[in-house]
């Protein structure tokens, strides 16, 4: 009889986990990000039954890197699904769970580019979540009063932005600047320097057919002499200190015509206490003279499973809901997050909640990756190497050619039979 | 009280017990040090010895298993530390950092300290005040400056403008020019007051009939401190100025949330960190560390040696 | 009248300028905490309105009560197990000569001059095998690494001038060497003990490296590692604000601390350094 007992309860006990898993997701940190994430998972845990938890990690990106390769290096379970960034698939690869198998080819309807960064070695580590591009912001109204159009080079941006910078400050404005962008050394200023040396066909830093450097080109020189020359002219030398944050300060306080930065910059541009709210123009950064071309660098973040789970499977469903059409709908009405999957920038009620999702389309689907597959686990020395080379000639420290020559035999000692995706 | 209990407790033959009781005692010493050696024996002692493990080998720090040992590969060789020259330029900057901190703290640290010392009715008030740098944790000390010096919308550069001494902004922590005097600044302000207490502290202890005598004499003031204060208080100094350097070459605090890993200011043990967690390079970076590491432990023996001296002398 | 002294008009001249650098970033931060929104980029010095939007802010976008609980927490610790184990070493080391004695202090200082990247790895791998990762019994043991060495070198310095009579006399009585310890010095310390506690309190609350690596969740975080990196409501801002409302609340207890146990603080520092 009480053997007949244990057991049923042993059974049910079973039935009962067999059930009702709990998994641990850690996507956002603060403010909306949080929120929205946290509506998202509660929705999949109703209809589902399982219980998931929304575990509190950095806001930081390096911190919380930092946090994910201390866990997923101690092999330990503590956190099933992660918020990756778009360059750490190739760091944490192999720690990541292949959901290839699990997606059932759903990662076809998203943008072939970020799938494509997200593949490490054939497998498919992180569905892609949302996306980012680099925008050029502008101050249309002061445009206008100076009769210039949208520049489409590099070479129109700088005299438009001197322009307008010398008759405002001739006007009374004296804290008025050209352009404002993301030029202290970190992975912030990769992101701007890859998108000035693309846009100059100066190539990718890494060549991802062939593994090896490919930075020492004139395409890249020019680019970095370029930037160095708007220092101290049209954009001030604290630019060297400047996150994302700094320059969207300064361009929102309408002290800037032109700036460089993330989507993220429109909302926060337009509220009530913002000095340039209905004054912003969104374009795509400008071409690197007229034989070059637009380019912006990718950003966004993923959803990766570890492959220390307990609950693969149910992980990855997981992240199959949250990468759906339906929720990255929601996300792109409520909280502005760019989708990932092309229907939905010709979606109605998309278009209406965000008016230049639209226009940005193809800046989204041609947006440059940088050099983390092709890097794997060595990005982030690649990134640190790339970033303080740039840093170095904006600062005056070095002239573009030797500090583009001494990178590319840097990067070359980093691999010196080529880069290979890690395994 | 004493000599009764003793003599009625006293053992027959006094030499052996006697000689028992002590080595009892000994051995009961050694206990009782025991938990605290066991403790930094733990924290310390094995992690110290680990790192150097590690250094020999090419551990990354996201799987620590799969390593190889490499002899001294990470040290001298192509891509060792020592061929590194952004490790030279942490090397550089965190000696300029502790010359340049050590010194402006040991003169305003003095000059302070002399102030403190002047009879007044401010006395109490002023050493409250110096002390409030003290207070303040480094991590805020690092934020509040960082705030002030603001190239924007911070009030050093509003007030620096508006005396006219200078045209534009000052970009304190971006310009590399600027960036290693902002940090030595932050570090002066905040340690200042140690300097200060310690050489305070050494000021009361010179016995005041050397003034005294010197008022008698008539000396003037500027040669009493030259020739009576100084010299009587520079043991004292100097003790302060060494703590402060072996403190000054690991600064890692001040650094790290002002500038990040920015090269112009990037001390030895930032550079350490960024190699272990940043790079994820465990057998790289322990090898930086443990360069690191001699270097203190060179410093701290030689100065032990010279002070054990001094104290088997007393 | 008394004679005014050139030193006098130089002490005179020098206090405001003193007084001003020592004090004013604090003023100011605490000005700025009290700014609301927009007016932090202003540049009046007071508030234009006072609001405590700020401090609100703190406590809502971070846990940063529970930041606070965890400092108090690991530095009390700290300084409960420090002066423990210190107190019993000190005995020893200050009170019994034995062979060796001299080179355990001199090792055992040795120890509080490691650089902290030098014993990172190896502790983080020590305190996962513990299974202490992302708690703050991680804090408490790895912080003991500087405050050990000094409460010891401090106590030792003081348990050498306690009168040996009192020792025998209570040996003699039967008295077991930690009644000795504990009941008999420990009273006697007392100012010692208070300096060294609230020096090791200080030095645990401010520490960093540890607790930036060896804490993840925000709920763990101690307060150093909260401030650094308060992150505003969307993952680029930096609300200044917020910042400076976290580091008034963080200071005005340290310095409250500080200002009423001025002169133990500063004969601990100097009995560490100056005497001995």
């Amino acid at each position: 009889m009480k053997i007949a007992l244990m057991s049923a309860a042993a059974v049910l006990a079973l039935a009962g986990t067999a059930e009702a898993a709990t998994l641990k997701i850690s996507c956002g940190a603060v403010g909306q990000e949080l929120e929205l994430c946290k509506q998202s998972v509660a929705e999949w845990a109703r209809k589902t039954g399982n219980e998931v938890q929304v575990v509190a990690t950095p806001n930081d990106s390096n911190e919380r890197l930092a946090l994910y390769q201390q866990i997923l290096g101690s092999g330990s379970d503590k956190i099933d699904v992660m918020q990756i960034d778009v360059v750490w698939p190739g760091i944490l690869a192999s720690h990541l769970a292949d959901l290839k198998p699990l997606a059932g080819g759903a990662e076809k309807a998203h943008f072939a580019g970020i799938v494509a960064n997200n593949t490490v070695g054939g497998r498919l580590v992180a569905m892609p979540w949302f996306t980012d591009a680099g925008l050029l912001y502008y101050r249309k109204d002061l445009l206008a009063k100076y009769k210039l159009a949208p520049p489409k080079t590099w070479e129109e941006l700088a005299t438009a932005a001197k322009k307008v910078q010398d008759g405002e400050r001739a006007a009374g404005n004296d804290k008025m600047w050209g352009y404002v962008w993301q030029g202290r050394a970190y992975e912030g200023l990769s992101c701007d320097a890859l998108e000035w040396i693309v846009s100059y066909q100066g190539g990718s830093v890494i060549d991802s057919a062939s593994g090896k450097p490919s930075i020492n080109n004139p395409g890249a020189v020019k680019a970095l002499e370029t930037a160095a020359s708007w220092i101290g002219g049209i954009t001030p030398k604290a630019v060297l200190n400047y996150g994302e944050e700094e320059a969207r300060g300064v361009f929102q306080a309408g002290n800037a015509v032109f700036m460089r930065n993330w989507p993220y910059a429109w909302a926060l541009s337009q509220k009530a206490d913002s000095a340039v709210k209905d004054k912003v123009g969104v374009m795509a950064l400008p071409k690197g003279g007229t034989n070059g071309r637009n380019a912006a660098t990718l950003g966004g973040w993923q959803l990766a499973v570890s492959k220390y789970s307990k609950n693969q499977k149910l992980a990855a469903e997981l992240v199959m809901y949250l990468t759906s059409s339906e929720v990255q709908k929601q996300r792109a009405i409520q909280g502005a997050y760019n989708p990932t999957i092309g229907a939905l920038y010709s979606d109605k009620e998309v278009l209406q909640a965000n008016p230049f999702m639209g226009n940005l389309y193809t800046t989204f689907t041609s947006a440059i990756a940088r050099p983390s597959s092709v890097s794997g686990n060595r990005y982030n020395q690649v990134s640190n190497q790339f970033w303080n080379a740039t840093h170095d000639v904006l600062s005056g420290k070095s002239d573009a050619k030797s500090a583009l020559t001494a990178l590319n035999a840097s990067l070359k000692r980093l691999a010196p039979a080529g880069f290979v995706a890690a395994k | 009280m004493t000599s009764q209990t003793l003599t009625s407790a006293a053992p027959a033959r006094p030499s052996t017990a006697e000689s028992s009781l002590q080595r009892s005692r000994q051995r009961m010493a050694w206990l009782l040090v025991a938990p605290a050696l066991v403790v930094l024996l733990a924290i310390a002692g094995l992690p110290l010895a680990r790192t150097l493990w590690l250094s020999l080998t090419d551990a990354q720090l996201s799987d620590l298993s799969t390593r190889q040992f490499v002899g001294l590969a990470n040290y001298i060789g192509d891509a060792g530390v020592l061929a590194d020259p952004e490790w030279w330029g942490a090397v550089k900057n965190t000696l300029w950092f502790s010359l340049l901190s050590v010194s402006l703290e040991t003169v305003l640290g003095l000059a302070v300290a002399l102030m403190l010392n002047h009879p007044s009715r401010l006395k109490t008030l002023l050493r409250a005040a110096v002390l409030v740098p003290w207070a303040i944790p480094t991590v805020v000390s690092a934020k509040m400056w960082t705030w002030m010096l603001h190239d924007q919308f911070g009030v050093i550069n509003a007030m620096l403008l508006a005396l006219g001494l200078i045209h534009q902004p000052l970009a304190w922590t971006a310009d590399p020019d600027l960036a290693f005097t902002t940090i030595v600044l932050v570090d002066v302000w905040k340690t200042t007051p140690f300097m200060a207490l310690l050489i305070l502290a050494a000021l009361q202890m010179v016995p005041s009939d050397c003034y005294e005598a010197a008022k008698v004499d008539g000396v003037p003031k500027w040669s009493v401190f030259l020739n009576i204060t100084l010299p009587l208080i520079t043991p004292a100094v100097l003790v302060a100025m060494i703590f402060r350097t072996l403190d000054a070459l690991r600064v890692f605090d001040l650094i790290y949330v002002m500038t990040s890993n920015s090269r112009t200011t990037k001390s030895m043990s930032v550079y350490v960190r960024e190699q272990l967690i940043d790079f994820q390079l465990a057998g790289y970076g322990s090898a930086a560390a443990t360069l690191l590491f001699l270097m203190i432990a060179l410093i701290t023996v030689s100065y032990m040696a010279l002070a054990r001296r001094r104290m088997e002398g007393h | 009248m008394k004679r005014i002294e050139f030193t006098d008009v130089l002490y005179w001249l020098a206090v405001p300028p003193v007084l001003g650098f020592a004090l004013f970033p604090f003023v100011y931060a605490i000005a700025s905490s009290f700014k609301q929104g927009n007016a932090l980029f202003s540049s009046d010095f007071w508030p234009k309105t006072w609001s405590l939007a700020n401090y609100a802010g703190v406590f809502a976008e971070q846990p940063f009560g529970q930041n606070l609980l965890n400092s108090v927490l690991v530095a009390g610790g700290v300084v409960a197990l420090s002066l423990t184990v210190s107190l019993l070493a000190a005995y020893a080391l200050g009170r019994v000569s034995f062979r060796g004695r001299g080179v355990l202090m001199m090792t055992i200082l040795g120890v509080s001059m490691f650089p902290q990247v030098a014993i990172l790895s190896g502790l983080f791998e020590l305190i996962s095998a513990l299974g202490l990762y992302d708690s703050l019994w991680a804090l408490v043991l790895s912080d003991l690494i500087f405050t050990l060495p000094f409460t010891v070198w401090v106590l030792v310095t003081f348990m050498r001038e306690l009168p040996k009579e009192l020792e025998e006399a209570a040996l003699m009585d039967g008295a077991g060497v930690l009644t000795v310890i504990f009941r008999i010095f420990l009273p006697l310390l007392w100012p010692a003990v208070a300096a060294t506690s609230l020096l090791a309190f200080i030095a645990a609350w401010n520490e960093f490296l540890f607790a930036l690596t060896f804490t993840l969740s925000g709920e763990q975080r101690t307060v150093p590692v909260a401030i650094a990196l308060i992150s505003g409501a969307s993952s680029y801002e930096l609300p200044w604000g917020n910042i400076m409302a976290a580091s008034v609340i963080v200071t005005l207890p340290l310095i409250a601390l500080v200002l009423i146990f001025q002169r133990h603080i500063v004969s601990g520092l100097t009995a560490g350094a100056v005497k001995g």
